[in-house]
């Protein structure tokens, strides 16, 4: 018998399997054409950079983004595929340091890059004090945007610290401040459908607190 | 998505040429725009060229005292930038007020220039838009126009330009660079570089297949205060239903321009003529021709109101 996670995975590609042929049957009468006459190897490209520390190369359809590298290539599942189109911030992981929306770049675009993830800034028993900040001000419910949330926050807090201004910031020209309208505008691109809100804000202004 | 095949471009010369010789060919740079309009089969490239590597990602003094800006730096980069902070607020403002900050991280300048139309319709496929599917008909029309444009719109398409940088450089006149298929230098100004709907709504620039932008170029500043309100239904991470950028002397004169109302960023010099009478006079002038839909007359009422806010804060 499957036990869960076998089950899960199975479910999952079932799930995978049919919404790409349904895909490929609806594309059909344009695209097939193209496609014979290209190559395979011209669709498809080997790119390598470091994830949470660790080289990784990857030989993908150009298609793939940055998001389906992480989750389906290299089964780092806790970044989350919220809407697929930048639009809730549960795909936040860093780059160079920089958060971005990992379902709207390609993964090919990325060589020699530095990527960090959920799994990389720590792990259970070793928690980021952001990861410890979510749990202690229970920062989430479902926990479904919440690696997101935990990217991007740990990110804002680094972006204030370079003094990047934001869109509450009153005088443009004086150093950026963590206050909790700060915290909230540069959050603004995490969705949180639970609404864990304001448990957010009390978290990232915990660690903002105890960093300054 | 549709298959592509995939370069890195060394040069500009070679990647401006490399577009002009395949016709279904996309520069990528932050690729926000992009690839969200090929995940809906909206653009379909059959070869996309990366110009990351271009470098490109400065912004520099001009001899003329204003400022070069590349067409590869990030819009967070161009918001903090000091002397952009400093000397062109508005830009700031409005490049702050638009997107997430995970968006404006990979967001480029040229990128967010070419941004294409946020009308629902022209997002759904199974729906006619003249500016996706030429010939088809425009759905917002008759449709549901409350976000869509109100003024230089035609019986083709009512679509809006969605860039808030955009309604900044308009106001600043900035002047995009570019480099032709044929290696040719070229500079357009901004007011002539996006173009109105007409008949043709799905060519929405000036630029010719495989021309590529370098950079912008900023004036020397203006002085004065520099204020963008932008007015939407929440109160961040949306697109504008109106915004208004303004710079205003002490003595009241200034420029404004307007976003979120035209397929272009929208500015009339009669409205900078007006603005020291005030948010009514410059109003009517800024939309004169407007041919609002029933769904969205309200914004002609909203950019007065949301003018009259900027003067009070330009005063105060
Ligand atoms: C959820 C969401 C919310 C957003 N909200 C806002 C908002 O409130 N306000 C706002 O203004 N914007 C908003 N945006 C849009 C965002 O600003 C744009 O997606 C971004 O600026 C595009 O820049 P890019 O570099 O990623 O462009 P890309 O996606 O890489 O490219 C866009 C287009 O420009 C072309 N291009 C790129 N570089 C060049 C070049 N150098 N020369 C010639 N052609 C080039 C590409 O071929 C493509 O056609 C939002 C986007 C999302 C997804
Ligand atoms: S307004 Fe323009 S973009 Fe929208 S449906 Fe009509 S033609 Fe298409
Ligand atoms: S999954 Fe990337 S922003 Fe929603
Ligand atoms: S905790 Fe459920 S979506 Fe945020």
């Amino acid at each position: 018998m499957l036990n869960p996670t076998q089950l899960e995975i199975s479910r999952r590609n079932l799930l995978i399997t049919s919404a790409a042929a349904a895909a490929a049957t609806s594309a059909l009468p344009l695209s097939a054409a193209a496609q014979t006459s290209q190559t395979e190897t011209e669709l498809t490209s080997t790119v390598a950079f470091a994830v949470n520390g660790e080289r990784r190369e990857l030989n993908i359809d150009n298609r793939t983004t940055l998001l389906d590298a992480l989750r389906e290539h290299l089964h780092l599942t806790g970044t989350k595929k919220g809407c697929d189109h930048g639009q809730c911030g549960a795909c936040t992981v860093m780059v160079g340091g920089r958060r971005v929306n990992a379902c709207l770049t390609l993964a090919i675009m990325h060589e020699g890059d530095e990527i960090t993830t959920i799994e990389g800034l720590g792990q259970p028993g070793n928690l980021h004090p952001m990861q410890a900040a979510f749990v202690k001000h229970d920062g989430f419910q479902c926990g479904y945007c919440t690696p997101g949330q935990i990217c991007s926050s740990v990110a804002v807090l680094e972006e204030i610290k370079a003094n990047i201004p934001s869109h509450v910031t009153t005088d443009l020209t004086a150093p950026a401040s963590a206050s909790a309208e700060e915290i909230r505008e540069r959050m603004s691109g995490n969705i949180c459908r639970c609404g864990a809100y304001s448990n957010i804000v009390d978290a990232i202004t915990d660690v903002a607190g105890t960093r300054a | 998505m549709r298959a592509f095949t995939y370069e890195r471009a060394s040069t500009i010369e070679a990647a401006a040429a490399s577009a002009a010789s395949h016709p279904s060919t996309r520069f990528i740079a932050g690729g926000t725009n992009l690839l969200d309009l090929m995940k809906l089969e909206i653009e379909v490239p059959t070869h996309l060229i990366d110009v990351n590597g271009l470098g490109l990602d400065t912004i520099e003094k001009t001899p003329e005292g204003g400022l070069r800006i590349g067409a590869l730096v990030r819009n967070t980069d161009l918001a903090a930038d000091k002397t952009v902070r400093r000397d062109y607020g508005l830009l700031s403002r409005a490049l702050l007020a638009g997107a997430s900050g995970q968006l404006r991280n990979k967001a480029t300048t040229a990128g967010n220039l070419l941004q294409r139309t946020r009308c629902p319709y022209f997002y759904d496929t199974n729906q006619p838009c003249n500016k996706r599917q030429p010939g088809s008909g425009c759905s917002a029309i008759e449709g549901f126009s409350r976000q869509l444009g109100i003024v230089g719109v035609s019986d083709s398409c009512i679509a809006t330009h969605p860039s808030d940088m955009a309604i900044a450089l308009r106001a600043l006149d900035a002047v995009v660079e570019t480099v032709k298929p044929d290696g040719r230098r070229h500079a357009v100004p901004i007011a002539e570089f996006h173009r109105l709907p007409g008949n043709t709504p799905h060519i929405e620039t000036v630029l010719e297949q495989g021309e590529f932008i370098t950079g912008v170029v900023l004036p020397a500043p203006l002085g004065g205060r520099h204020i963008y309100r932008k007015v939407r239904d929440r109160a961040s991470y949306a697109f504008a239903l109106i915004s208004v950028g303004a710079v205003i002397q002490p003595d009241g004169t200034g420029r404004v321009a307007a976003g979120g109302v035209a397929h272009r960023p929208w500015r009339v010099e009669a409205a900078d003529v007006a603005l020291p009478q005030g948010a009514r006079p410059a109003t009517a002038a800024l939309l004169a021709d407007a041919r609002p839909t029933e769904h969205n007359r309200f914004k002609i009422d909203l950019v007065e109101r949301t003018l009259g806010a900027v003067i009070a804060e330009a005063k105060g």
